[in-house]
C-alpha cells in the first residue's frame, strides 16, 4: 500500500470562538473517491479549502502527497498545487478569456511549453469532457451551467492531476445533466486513475461517484468508510441525512 | 519519477524504437526538446517497430507529442500497453480538432468597423431612451410625490457633493495661486498689474472654476456611479429590483442625476471661491495687493452675468456626467472586464462630452457678460 494521498491529523479550525473542526483525523488512499457529507456549517467546504491551501487550520496538519501544504518554499509550493485540480462550485472561470485561453492558462504558465503542443493538448481536454472544437471560441458568460462546469473540469484537468476536487460538482444543474456529468467524471477518473475528494449534498451523486463517504458533523467526522457500511451507523443525524435523501429520490422513480 | 527515455535497438534490418520512463508533464519538463530531436532523426524514421511497453506512465502531453511526432497517424507496427493505447486513441481524434480554428472572414475589420457604428448608435439610442425614462419619472414624482427617493437623493447628495469639498478646494485654491502668479509676472512688464482681477475673475468664475470640477467630479464620483450600477447588474441586484417592482431608474438613476444636479452647481461656487481666495493671496504676495481693494474691484469689473453662467455650467455638466455615468454603468455585462472597461469610459467620456457643453456655452453666450460683447 503506498502512501495516502492526503493525510490530515488532528486538525483544528475554529472561526473567532465557534470551533468547527475538533481533532480531525483523515487519510485519503490514492485512487479512492472520497466523498465529504454533512449538514450546513459542518465545515465541508472549509475542509477542502484547507485541503486547498486556500486556507489555513488553527493546528493540526495537513499533508497532500506526503508533503506540507504551506513548507515555506514559494517553488516546493506551487510544484505541489500544480499536481492537483480544483472545481469551483461556480467554475470560476477567468471571465475575460474565452474557453481556449481559459484551459490554456495554466499551460501557460508553466512557461516551456510551445504554442502547438497548448493548442493539441486544449483540444484533447475539450474532448475528453465531450465539447466540440467550436466551443473553444465562446466567452464564459455566453455558456450554459452544465457547459461552464466541462469547461472547469478541463481547465482542472490541464496540468494532468493526479488529485481532483471537487466543491459540489452537481449543485446548480438539472438531474438529467447533473447525471450526465457524473458519469463524464467516472469516465475521466478510470481513464486518468485520479484520486477525487469532492463535497456535495447530492445522494444520487454520492451513490454514484463514490467508495467511500466521510460524515461531518459535531466538528468530527462521524462515519468514515464505504457507503453501504456508513449507511448503517446508528446515529441520528447520518440516518436523517440518507432517509431524506431517499425521499428526495422518490418522486423521481415514480416519474420513471 | 523516471525520466522519459529512447533506445533504438538493430533487429535485423531496421532499428526498433524502444520508449521507457515517465511521458507526463512533469517527467518531460526540461527533456521535450531532446526528446524531439531524438525521435526527429533519420534511425528514428527508420524504425520498423515502436516498443511502448517501458512507458511507465503517458497523459495528454507525451500522446500529443507522439502521435505529432508520428504525422499524426500510429506506426505500423506498435507494442503498447492497454493505458497507453488508450492515451494514443485520444490523442487521434486531434487531426480533425486542431484545424479548427476562431472563425474568421476576410471582412473582419469591416464588419468590426460596422460594428463600431452600430454600437455607437445603440449607445445614443440607449442614453436617448434614459433621458425619456428620467422624464417619465418625474412626471410620476410630480403625480405621486410620496414616491420621491428623497433618501437617496440625500445620500447621494452628501457622496457627491458634501464630501467632494475638501479635493475641490484644495484643487481650486492652487490652481487660482498658480494662475495668479503665472499672470502677475506677465503683468508686471506691462505695469498692468491692476487687469490681475479682472483675468482671475472672468477667468475662474466663468470658465476655470466649472471644467475644474466637472473633471474632478467626473474622476471621482462618476465612476464610482458607474461601477456600483455596474457591480449590482454582475451580482443581478438590480433585476432583484425589478422583481419587487421598484423600477431601476427611478430609485438608481434619478437620484444620482438630481443630486449631482444640484451639487455639481454649489461645488463651482464653491470651488471658485476657493481658487479666487489663492489667486488674491498670490496676487498680494507677488504684486501687493491689497485684499480690499481685490475684493472691492472684483464686482466692478466682473459683471454678475459671469457668475450665472458659472452656475448654469455648473447644472449642465452635472447632468451629463450622471447621465453619462449611469448610462454606462447600466451597460455592464456580467464580467469582470467589461466591468472594468465601462468605468473606464465612462469617465473618458464624461470629460469629453463636459468639454463639448463648455464650448457649446462658450459659442452661446459669447454676447453676454463680456466687456468687449
Amino acid at each position: 500500500m503506498s502512501a495516502p494521498v492526503i493525510d490530515i491529523r488532528r486538525l483544528v479550525t475554529r472561526f473567532g470562538t465557534n470551533v468547527v473542526h475538533q481533532d480531525i483525523d483523515l487519510s485519503v488512499a490514492a485512487g479512492e473517491v472520497v466523498a465529504l457529507v454533512g449538514g450546513s456549517g459542518s465545515g465541508k467546504t472549509t475542509l477542502l479549502r484547507q485541503v486547498i491551501g486556500l486556507l489555513q487550520p488553527d493546528a493540526g496538519q495537513i499533508r497532500v502527497f506526503g508533503q506540507p501544504l504551506f513548507s515555506g518554499d514559494a517553488l516546493a509550493d506551487r510544484r505541489l498545487r500544480q499536481r492537483f485540480g480544483v472545481l469551483f462550485q461556480q467554475g470560476a472561470l477567468f471571465s475575460a478569456l474565452n474557453v481556449f485561453e481559459n484551459i490554456a492558462f495554466p499551460l501557460r504558465e508553466l512557461r516551456w511549453l510551445d504554442g502547438a503542443i497548448i493548442r493539441d493538448l486544449v483540444m484533447m481536454k475539450l474532448a475528453m469532457v465531450e465539447l466540440e472544437p467550436r466551443h473553444a471560441w465562446l466567452m464564459p458568460s455566453e455558456l450554459s451551467g452544465g457547459m461552464i462546469k466541462r469547461v472547469a473540469l478541463a481547465r482542472a484537468l490541464a496540468l494532468e492531476p493526479e488529485l481532483l476536487l471537487l466543491d459540489e460538482p452537481t449543485a446548480g444543474l438539472d438531474p438529467d445533466r447533473s447525471a450526465a456529468f457524473v458519469s463524464l467524471i467516472r469516465t475521466l477518473r478510470g481513464q486518468l486513475g485520479l484520486t477525487v475528494v469532492l463535497v456535495t449534498h447530492d445522494i444520487d451523486t454520492l451513490a454514484a461517484l463514490a467508495t467511500q463517504v466521510a460524515v461531518l458533523g459535531e466538528r468530527r467526522i462521524l462515519a468514515y468508510g464505504p457507503l453501504d457500511h456508513v449507511m448503517n451507523v446508528d446515529h441520528p443525524f447520518i440516518q436523517n441525512f440518507f432517509a431524506s435523501g431517499r425521499l428526495q429520490r422518490a418522486p423521481d422513480v415514480t416519474v420513471r | 519519477m523516471n525520466a522519459p527515455t529512447v533506445s533504438f535497438d538493430r533487429e535485423g534490418a531496421a532499428p526498433v524504437a524502444s520508449l521507457q520512463g515517465d511521458w507526463t508533464l512533469q517527467g518531460l519538463e526540461g527533456r521535450i526538446d531532446a526528446l524531439r530531436a531524438a525521435l526527429d532523426t533519420v534511425e528514428a524514421r527508420a524504425a520498423a517497430r515502436w516498443d511502448l511497453t517501458g512507458i511507465a506512465r503517458i497523459d495528454s502531453l507525451g500522446a500529443c507529442l507522439l502521435w505529432r511526432i508520428w504525422g499524426d497517424r500510429l506506426p505500423a507496427t506498435l507494442d503498447a500497453g492497454e493505458h497507453t493505447l488508450a492515451m494514443l486513441e485520444s490523442a487521434s481524434a486531434l487531426g480533425v480538432r486542431s484545424r479548427v480554428t476562431p472563425p474568421t472572414t476576410s471582412f473582419d475589420s469591416l464588419a468590426a468597423l460596422g460594428r463600431a457604428g452600430l454600437s455607437f448608435a445603440r449607445q445614443i439610442g440607449d442614453l436617448v431612451a434614459l433621458i425619456g425614462q428620467l422624464l417619465l419619472d418625474l412626471l410620476h414624482i410630480a403625480r405621486r410625490p410620496q414616491d420621491a427617493p428623497l433618501r437617496e437623493i440625500s445620500a447621494n447628495l452628501y457622496k457627491t457633493g458634501v464630501s467632494a469639498l475638501p479635493i475641490t478646494a484644495l484643487v481650486g485654491f492652487l490652481i487660482g495661486v498658480v494662475l495668479s502668479y503665472l499672470s502677475a509676472l506677465q503683468l508686471k512688464t506691462f505695469g498692468a498689474d491692476v487687469f490681475i482681477v479682472n483675468i482671475l475673475g472672468i477667468g475662474i468664475v466663468r470658465e476655470l472654476g466649472p471644467v475644474l470640477v466637472a473633471v474632478l467630479v467626473a474622476g471621482r464620483s462618476g465612476s464610482a456611479m458607474t461601477a456600483q450600477l455596474g457591480v449590482m447588474r454582475v451580482t443581478e441586484e438590480i433585476d432583484a429590483l425589478a422583481t419587487m417592482g421598484v423600477p431601476r431608474s427611478l430609485r438608481l438613476v434619478l437620484p444620482k442625476v438630481l443630486a449631482l444636479v444640484t451639487a455639481l452647481p454649489l461645488l463651482v461656487l464653491w470651488t471658485s471661491s476657493a481658487a479666487l481666495f489663492g489667486g488674491m493671496v498670490a496676487a498680494s504676495i507677488q504684486l501687493d495687493m491689497s485684499y480690499g481693494f481685490f475684493l472691492d474691484t472684483l464686482p466692478r469689473v466682473v459683471p454678475i452675468a459671469n457668475l450665472y453662467i458659472g452656475l448654469a455650467k455648473g447644472v449642465a455638466f452635472g447632468l451629463v456626467i450622471a447621465l453619462v455615468a449611469c448610462h454606462f454603468g447600466l451597460s455592464v455585462k456580467p464580467n469582470t472586464e467589461s466591468l472594468s472597461s465601462n468605468t473606464t469610459r465612462s469617465v473618458v467620456s464624461a470629460i469629453t462630452c463636459v468639454i463639448l457643453v463648455d464650448a457649446l456655452f462658450a459659442i452661446a453666450t459669447r454676447h453676454i457678460g463680456l466687456p468687449g460683447g
